[in-house]
């Protein structure tokens, strides 16, 4: 996950409808691909942080960030440097386990502190949040049992308070 | 406190426009706009009512291009919708304050594939400054308030509204929003205007020390009212002058140091100028593809100064090495006070004199020219355009289609005021130029109107004429009419060996009686002397269209040419100037 062309776009907005649509029209029209994306409201209810993943080489992202920045109801834009943000995700996934393995797999999920949900006479659903790299080891791991089912919420990020966080807004504004 | 007032969405959408100051818009009706076709009986709003919705949206581009002010269209859902979808796509490629309103399905029907329903937001997302579903009667105002503000504020453009029928006819309680309130309900919208001081200093100071300064002109300039400080600027330094297609007449044509248009079909002098130059001072401009050509061999000695309101356009295709977003006509002003500045502080301007004599001679060596035609043959589009230049009344607004007629209309003009001149221009948008005409006549109706239209535009939106005739707004046409997909026939010419595909239009229809037809007086023109008795008869009518339908040499080439993809310095001359090709060095 940790590819030397992702970059994490922290995107605030009005939180209305359609702005997402807006928002990954851009990338669409483009032809780039969204990696992940999480959206939800934050601490003010009018607003929403959209947390993108993208790969893209830099030059065209700054355009397709200064495009961003013109939407109307894009309030504000980061770049977030992932050596100076804190980055969660969270994954539940099902795996097969039977009587035989199962205790491999609880111990497997109990080293990563990650948590059984429901057990099934043949699988297990588990879960695990933390950085993504966790989440990409313990699922390289839980592949060898055989994964059912898996689903990821893809990455919100904030910068680190400690220091602050290298940010990228484009200079001037919208128009 | 005032006693609230309850009405209708219908009746407080177009009380809404009334406030924005809206004095006519263009539009037809359908199923679900119609409750807001009601409350326009009472209105002070003239509503035009066009044949076509593509028309209607011309028409407000038309509108705006000419009075600065926003254009307004008003049509229904589904197909009226997407009948709008060109005329939104041009008004945002060429920067142009419109605001569209579409009628749309009820809230309850929405996403239900209900009778002409389209998702007309989905649509247009791409195509509009913003755009906006109203699902509620009582945001009505507001998203008025707040489309006008969008349009017409940063880098203008156009702005939709899609209105469900339910929300029309529900009521609310009247108001009008304060421009705080407008302002504070947009919290992601905050367009720069004022420059960077050091980055206006740092541009001051590159100015002094070029040797071989250009003004790059765009449309930004109109946009932003910077004729005036532009022309002084000029004097200041000196400076040679080119003017985009979209910034034809930001410049007097008369003035020496005007080289005119650059790029894929300008003058010799100003490609040229642009390539040798060590400075491009760009002003509202965007670096088009077909301005710069190959965009590794453009202006490759040249620092950049790049003025714009988009910061999304700094950068975008060429590096500037001093980016200053803002407002062209403030940034431009204060540019002047830096200058004054550093030469008060003793600093003085790098001698340029070698660099004008240059430019001068480049432009009485390589006027724009054509070969006339010799008695008998058949009548020359480029002389056409000279002598309906010449008998122009003064403050004629020339509208052109787009083809070849287009550029010859851009090349062989003279424009010396600003908003004399409506094309399109990003889009290149066939058809545009008779609704454009219209709807730059009805915000204009004491000016003198002519379009330049292409015999393969005009069958595009001819129609339009017929609310012309029947709304009195006597605009004059003139068709170049050289029976070809002219442009696309030259391309295949010189691309495609001769190969001649699907381009030959046929001597067809009959231009005269279809005037006639739709309520305009028709005149035909075969030779070269029966050209300025139908100009002036033309001139002479004022209480209907008129349309002059040039019966022009078909085989007609614009030159000069930069071929697409190739570098300006391979300029293709007019045949009569190819030989002396060494001297723009
Ligand atoms: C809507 C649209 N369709 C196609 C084109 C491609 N095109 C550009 S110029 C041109 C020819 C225009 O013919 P005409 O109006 O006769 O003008 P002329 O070039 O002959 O002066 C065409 C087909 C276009 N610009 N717009
Ligand atoms: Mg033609």
């Amino acid at each position: 996950m940790s590819n030397p062309q992702h970059h994490i776009l922290s995107v605030l907005v009005e939180n209305r409808a359609g702005v997402l649509a807006r928002v990954s029209s851009l990338f669409a029209r483009r032809g780039f691909n969204i990696y992940s994306l999480a959206v939800a409201p934050t601490e003010d209810p009018d607003f929403s942080r959209i947390t993108i993943v993208v790969d893209v080489e830099s030059a065209p992202l700054e355009q397709v960030v200064k495009q961003l920045f013109k939407l109307i109801e894009v309030v504000r834009i980061s770049e977030l440097d992932p050596q100076r943000s804190v980055e969660r995700e969270l994954m539940i996934a099902t795996v097969k386990a039977g009587a035989d393995n199962r205790g491999q797999v609880v111990e497997l999920t109990n080293i990563f502190e990650g948590k059984i949900i429901a057990v099934g006479g043949e699988s297990m659903t588990v879960s695990l949040d933390g950085n993504p790299e966790k989440l990409d080891d313990f699922e390289e791991l839980l592949r060898g049992y055989g994964i059912v089912e898996m689903q990821r919420t893809g990455r919100v990020a904030l910068p680190k308070i400690d220091r602050e966080a290298r940010t990228r807004a484009p200079k001037g504004k919208a128009s | 406190m005032s006693k609230k007032q309850r009405i209708t969405g219908a009746e407080a959408l177009i009380k809404s426009l009334e406030h924005a100051g809206v004095d006519v818009m263009f539009g037809l009706p359908g199923g679900c706009i119609m409750p807001a076709y009601d409350p326009l009986l009472k209105s002070s709003i003239r509503h035009i009512l066009v044949r076509h919705e593509q028309g209607a949206g011309h028409m407000a581009e038309g509108y705006a291009h000419v009075t600065g002010r926003p254009g307004v269209a008003m049509v229904t859902s589904g197909p009226a919708a997407t009948n709008l979808v060109t005329p939104l796509c041009d008004a945002y490629m060429d920067s142009i304050p419109m605001i569209a309103i579409t009628g749309q399905v009820s809230t309850a029907a929405i996403g239900t594939d209900a009778f002409q329903e389209c998702d007309t937001v989905g649509i247009t997302r791409s195509i509009t400054k913003h755009n906006e579903l109203v699902m509620k009667a009582q945001d009505l105002p507001l998203v008025v308030a707040q489309a006008f503000h969008i349009a017409t504020t940063g880098r203008p453009g156009p702005v939709l509204i899609d209105v469900p029928k339910d929300v029309l006819i529900n009521e609310m309680d009247w108001y009008w929003p304060s421009e705080d309130e407008v302002a504070d309900s947009l919290p992601g919208y905050k367009p720069t205007s004022k420059g960077h001081p050091r980055m206006i200093k740092e541009a001051a100071r590159l100015i002094l020390q070029s040797e071989k300064p250009v003004l790059y002109l765009g449309g930004g300039v109109l946009k932003a009212h910077a004729a005036e400080a532009v022309a002084e600027l000029q004097k200041m330094i000196n400076a040679p002058v080119v003017t985009t297609l979209m910034a034809r007449g930001a410049f007097p044509d008369s003035h020496p140091m005007n080289l005119g248009m650059p790029g894929m079909h300008g003058t010799a002098s100003a490609v040229t100028a642009m390539q040798k130059s060590d400075l491009l001072i760009a002003l509202g401009a965007r670096f088009d593809d077909r301005v710069t050509g190959k965009v590794a061999a453009f202006a490759p000695e040249a620092k950049i100064i790049h003025v714009d309101i988009d910061p999304a356009e700094q950068g975008k295709v060429r590096r500037p090495d001093v980016p200053i977003v803002g407002d062209c006509r403030l940034v431009v002003e204060e540019i002047i006070k830096a200058i004054n500045e550093l030469t008060d502080g003793g600093e003085r301007q790098a001698d340029i004199g070698a660099w004008r004599s240059k430019v001068s001679g480049w432009k009485e060596q390589f006027p724009l020219t054509y070969e006339p035609s010799a008695p008998g043959e058949a009548l020359k589009p480029q002389y056409c355009l000279e002598q309906l230049r010449d008998s122009a009344p003064e403050d004629t607004i020339l509208v052109a289609g787009v083809g070849q007629h287009q550029m010859w209309a851009s090349q062989y003009w003279r424009f010396e005021k600003p908003y004399t001149w409506v094309n399109s221009g990003g889009l290149g948008t066939m058809g545009f130029s008779v609704p454009a005409a219209i709807g730059a006549k009805v915000g204009q109706p004491d000016k003198t109107v002519w379009a330049i239209d292409g015999d393969g535009c005009f069958q595009m939106t001819a129609q339009e004429l017929v609310t012309a005739s029947l709304e009195n707004i006597p605009v004059k046409i003139g068709i170049l009419n050289n029976s070809y997909l002219g442009m696309v026939r030259q391309w295949q010419e010189l691309f495609y060996d001769e190969r001649y595909s699907e381009v030959y239009l046929g001597s067809l229809p009959d231009f005269v009686k279809w005037a006639e037809a739709m309520g305009c007086v028709g005149i035909r023109v075969d030779s070269p002397e029966e050209v300025q008795p139908a100009i002036d008869k033309a001139n002479s009518i004022n209480d209907r269209p008129v349309v002059v339908d040039f019966r022009v040499a078909e085989l007609e080439k614009v030159f000069p040419m930069v071929a697409a993809g190739t570098s300006n310095d391979d300029i293709i001359l007019p045949e009569s100037q190819r030989e002396l090709k060494g001297f723009l060095k």
